[in-house]
């Protein structure tokens, strides 16, 4: 920890480093000197790659930086020892054994940047270096290459370089004991270009998707970002898909790739700066990454909000791989058009419908094979403009099941023809029936005198009440409210329109309304396995407040919404909002008491969008397989599966 | 389904639920000697029934003769005080399908049905009827096969179905006896509520195995069904205590396990039970006792109450022995309803379940 703690008085509050990092004492490429303006990128050798994969190899552009702010050590720049470097480290205020020592490994030839050579970073090489754009960094290291024998090399590291992004604690622990292993690296630089030329060539042979969560795959990884850098921005949809399909907890060291394409629902821990490195590079959307971020969200994707949407918008005419349709929902998600599961999906659905039917199969290609690949662009794209919903996900592996199972004699128009309606049959059945199967339970449970308490904006909750009222039945409804996004006036409009007696109030004010309710009627993004209701932030509080009550809480979701994971907190996965949103009140220009709350190095905000009820507090799941308790979720899921309506 | 009920049939008394006039009946006359002799009787019942049913039945036409037949049928086996109100209905049904002039599958199918919901119909208020009615549907009707056979082995084959069923119903008693008799341990205090033809079973199982044990049984004001059990355990030397219903709390401390019986098993994994037994399963729960249920497994029901008046009321008016001023009213509810938190296990024919495992059951039964 002491070497975290230290820096953090010098290290630019923008960036911060999370893990152990050691200073890099032996650069290949140049001036080995750890202070030097190096971005907080980690150092790559190529050596490193050959000889362990552990290693990382350090970036070009660092030693160009650093070979212009300070004077070149009198160390070769392809052998630096590591004595070397601790001689020769023209200390500022910095002093590398900080650093070192508590990753002490004197074996350790890879290594990040620490915070002290970001605070001594030009701010033009820093912005560069900043996970924001990979591409316009890998120009940037471009430039600040001086015309060396370090151009060759670097010519190849950049890509590299981007991808290993900040030092991460997983990063820094891999290459402690691939340090420790090995001790040599005092092989020539034409000799590890060489090598890592054959090991691109062998791992572009092999497919590059899995390796990226390899612990020890650094080199590995780095020339599977070399492979994978090459073709930028076009088909990037063949990589991105590995990168969306493969992308798992930082943790995760398993590499099944079969397994990961199945993923629907990628959930890419963006702490970890290799990953998010390159997940920007293959992006269509041009995002920065907003800067005063909640440490403990920091695995959750948040971008600025205000210049995603015109950018994207400007450069309509330049996605070609992605289909006009699939655009236009994008866009709509970026711009918050369309909330809600059910309606996002359904957008979703169709626009993917309309992709297929303009779809015909590239000459040599099997059809399933590149329609999937499609599919999986799209859901890249889809993703980066807003993370999916799990319903979303849902019917994303409901669709390539579908495209699997195809039989492979089936003429293209045939095959087309057989998807669509399998999607239409979906949307249908899951979502539209499933509705009206869901709201003719639910009626059974309201009386007359009935006092129904809801929370935010569930399509379905809507339908229920909606429906009740012209049975004829006497209820009165309480809309809770909460900002920033208060949904629930629109539910509020259309239920008074329609003539029923409603009360709306803020989130508040729940503990006080709940004394009078009778039942509590909650929608739900998603159910999870353990009886955990995934849902708006805010359903959790008032879930609780109705149990305290005792009022029976009845949550209302279609059952392709269900999904076999369990989560036990609201934490590890979420979806963060727009945090300017809670800064300004909607026709309040005068609250503006946040303004500038960017620039205080002690204030964070948090925007989240869903929180996790657990199972005590649920007395009732209603689905279209009728009225089940929380802890028959996991069964629900098995027989799910097991009626082949997905497979 | 209602209009083809004919007068006699009706209710006679609709202020008593017809579920808890048919236990009346059978606790106020019925002694173990009686019921020993009644289980040897059933053996010979099936045949004479049927015949009487067929010959009324061809002489009464299909439509309205098997309404007539079936409820008639029904209140035949009904009478055997042994046999739990579903099974009646289960071998009612079985006899319809026995007696069925239908040449497909699907008029039979329709028989079947129209026959069903004339049973239910005629008690509303019996979770047991219902239940047990709608699973003996679902059993017979899924058999796959029987599209592909002709009509006459195909109604062969739902018919032994059928009787399957019904042996299996029957004997869901022994199987929930033997399963519970684990559970019984010498020298313990078990707790029991009311009058449960189960529970009775399973005390006397234990009895009969030497188990040495001792019942505080409750009195089950109104019906004082509580006074008939402690009469047939003390004929099996089994110590009987009785209390009155609000000394339950007092005598907790000295009790080391809950016996209840149900009427109906909902799908939370909660029981409807007699009137009382949310009381004393509250009481067990703050004091760590555990409550059995011992439930056949045809009284699941697609149920799902929230709380206690989500369910169709069942009426019991109860003397109180003196008069009452008009302006005073009295809760008649027969029934309560006992949520899962509170229940330990479920002894069925199917196993020892948890409560949260019968929606796991209903789902695998109903999808």
């Amino acid at each position: 920890m002491d070497s975290r703690r230290v820096p953090r008085t010098v290290s630019d509050p923008k960036v911060r480093q999370v893990g152990f990092f050691a200073p890099p004492d032996r650069f290949q490429s140049g001036p080995p000197v750890p202070t030097s303006s190096s971005p907080p990128v980690s150092e790559i050798s190529p050596s490193g790659n050959s000889l362990s994969p552990v290693m990382i190899p350090p970036p070009r552009n660092l030693s160009s930086d650093m070979s212009r702010h300070f004077p070149p050590a009198p160390i070769s720049p392809l052998r630096g020892g590591r004595g070397a470097a601790d001689s020769s480290i023209p200390v500022g205020s910095y002093n590398p054994s900080e650093f070192i020592s508590p990753t002490a490994t004197a074996d350790f030839s890879e290594d990040a940047v620490s915070p002290g050579w970001s605070r001594k970073g030009n701010s033009a090489k820093f912005a560069s270096s900043l996970p924001t754009g990979g591409i316009g960094m890998a120009s940037v290291k471009q430039n600040n290459v001086p015309a060396s024998g370090l151009a060759t090399v670097s010519t190849r590291m950049p890509k590299a370089v981007t991808e290993k992004g900040g030092a991460t604690g997983e990063v820094q622990m891999e290459q402690q004991p691939g340090d420790s292993k090995t001790s040599k690296e005092k092989t020539t630089k034409a000799e590890r270009r060489a090598l890592q030329e054959a090991q691109r060539a062998a791992k572009a042979a092999a497919k590059s998707e899995g390796s990226k969560t390899q612990a020890a795959a650094s080199g590995v990884n780095s020339i599977n970002a070399n492979s994978g850098k090459v073709p930028k921005m076009t088909p990037p949809k063949k990589d991105s898909s590995s990168v969306a399909a493969s992308e798992k907890r930082g943790g995760d060291r398993q590499p099944d790739k079969d397994r990961k394409k199945d993923v629907p629902h990628p959930r890419m821990q963006f702490d970890d700066e290799n990953r998010v490195e390159k997940a920007k590079r293959r992006s269509v959307v041009k995002q920065t990454e907003a800067r005063s971020r909640v440490e403990l969200f920091r695995h959750l994707p948040q971008y600025e909000h205000g210049t995603r949407l015109p950018d994207l918008e400007s450069r309509f005419f330049q996605l070609d791989p992605i289909h006009p349709a699939v655009y236009k929902v994008g866009v709509r998600y970026l711009a918050g058009d369309i909330s809600g599961g059910n309606a996002r999906c359904i957008a979703m659905l169709q626009a993917f419908q309309e992709s297929i039917r303009d779809y015909s199969t590239p000459p040599e290609k099997s059809l399933i094979r590149d329609l999937t690949t499609k599919i999986n662009g799209y859901v890249s794209f889809l993703i980066e403009c807003r993370p999916l919903s799990i319903s979303m996900g849902n019917a994303i592996r409901f669709l390539k099941t579908r495209i699997n199972k195809l039989a492979l004699n089936l003429s293209e128009s045939e095959a087309k023809a057989s998807i669509l309606l399998d999607i239409d049959r979906f949307i249908n059945e899951k979502i539209i029936l499933a509705d009206k199967v869901i709201v003719k339970h639910a009626v059974t449970k309201i009386r007359d005198g009935d006092v129904l308490l809801t929370y935010g904006s569930s399509s379905a909750v809507e339908m229920i009440l909606l429906h009740a009222h012209e049975l004829g039945k006497q209820f009165r409804a309480v809309i809770v409210d909460s900002r920033p996004k208060l949904e629930g006036q629109m539910l509020l409009r259309r239920l008074v329109g329609q003539g029923i007696s409603c009360t709306y109030t803020h989130i508040n004010a729940v503990s006080y309304v709940m004394h009078e309710v009778t039942r509590v009627l909650l929608g739900a993004s998603s159910v999870l396995s353990n009886g955990t209701v995934y849902s708006r932030v805010g359903t959790a509080s008032v879930a609780m407040v109705a149990h305290q009550f005792r009022v029976p809480v009845l949550i209302c979701c279609e059952a392709y919404k269900f999904h076999e994971r369990v989560q036990l907190d609201s934490i590890c996965s979420n979806e963060l909002g727009d945090p300017d949103a809670i800064a300004r009140v909607s026709g309040r220009t005068e609250i503006n008491y946040l303004e500038g709350w960017t620039n205080s190095e002690n204030l964070q905000l948090l925007n989240l969008i869903y929180d996790a009820t657990p199972s005590d507090y649920v007395s009732m799941i209603i689905t279209d397989y009728g009225m089940i308790p929380p802890t028959s979720v996991p069964v629900i899921v098995r027989e799910y599966q097991r009626e082949h309506l997905w497979i | 389904m209602a209009t083809e009920i004919p007068q006699s049939h009706q209710n006679p008394d609709p202020q008593i639920s017809l579920y808890y006039q048919t236990r009346a009946a059978h606790h106020a006359v019925v002694t173990s000697d009686w019921l020993a002799q009644a289980q040897a009787a059933v053996g010979h019942h099936p045949e004479d029934a049927v015949s009487d049913n067929s010959s009324l039945k061809s002489a009464g036409g299909e439509e309205s003769g098997n309404g007539y037949s079936v409820v008639n049928e029904f209140n035949n086996w009904r009478k055997q005080p042994d046999l739990a109100e579903a099974v009646a209905a289960i071998r009612a049904l079985a006899s319809v399908i026995r007696s069925s002039q239908a040449t497909t599958m699907m008029e039979l199918e329709i028989e079947l049905k129209k026959a069903s919901d004339s049973l239910k119909s005629w008690d509303t208020t019996s979770i047991s009827l219902t239940a047990g009615c709608d699973l003996f549907m679902r059993y017979v009707t899924r058999t796959s096969a029987l599209e592909y056979e002709d009509f006459n082995s195909a109604k062969s084959r739902l018919l032994e179905r059928a009787e399957r069923f019904g042996e299996i119903s029957y004997k869901a008693r022994k199987i929930i006896a033997m399963l519970s008799q684990d559970f019984i341990f010498d020298g313990c205090t078990i707790l029991v509520h009311g009058f449960s033809r189960v529970v009775l079973e399973v005390l006397r199982t234990a009895a009969q195995n030497r188990k040495l044990f001792r019942v505080f049984c409750t009195e089950g004001r109104p019906d004082r069904t509580g006074l008939r059990l402690s009469n047939e355990l003390a004929k099996h030397d089994v110590p009987v205590k009785l209390l009155i219903d609000s000394a339950v709390a007092y005598s907790m401390d000295e009790v080391d396990i809950v016996f209840v019986g149900a009427d109906g098993v909902v799908e939370s994994g909660g029981i409807i039970n007699m009137m009382g037994t949310y009381q004393i399963a509250l009481v067990a729960k703050s004091m760590n006792k555990p409550v059995y249920v011992a439930a056949e497994s045809y009284k699941f029901a697609r149920l799902y109450p929230l709380d206690q008046k989500d369910m169709v009321p069942a009426i019991r008016p109860i003397d109180f022995g003196v008069p009452l001023p008009s302006k005073v009213e009295v809760e008649t509810s027969a029934r309560d309803y006992t949520p899962p938190q509170y229940l330990t296990f479920l002894f069925t024919d199917l196993g020892v379940l948890s409560p949260s495992v019968v929606s796991d059951e209903l789902i695998q039964l109903y999808l």
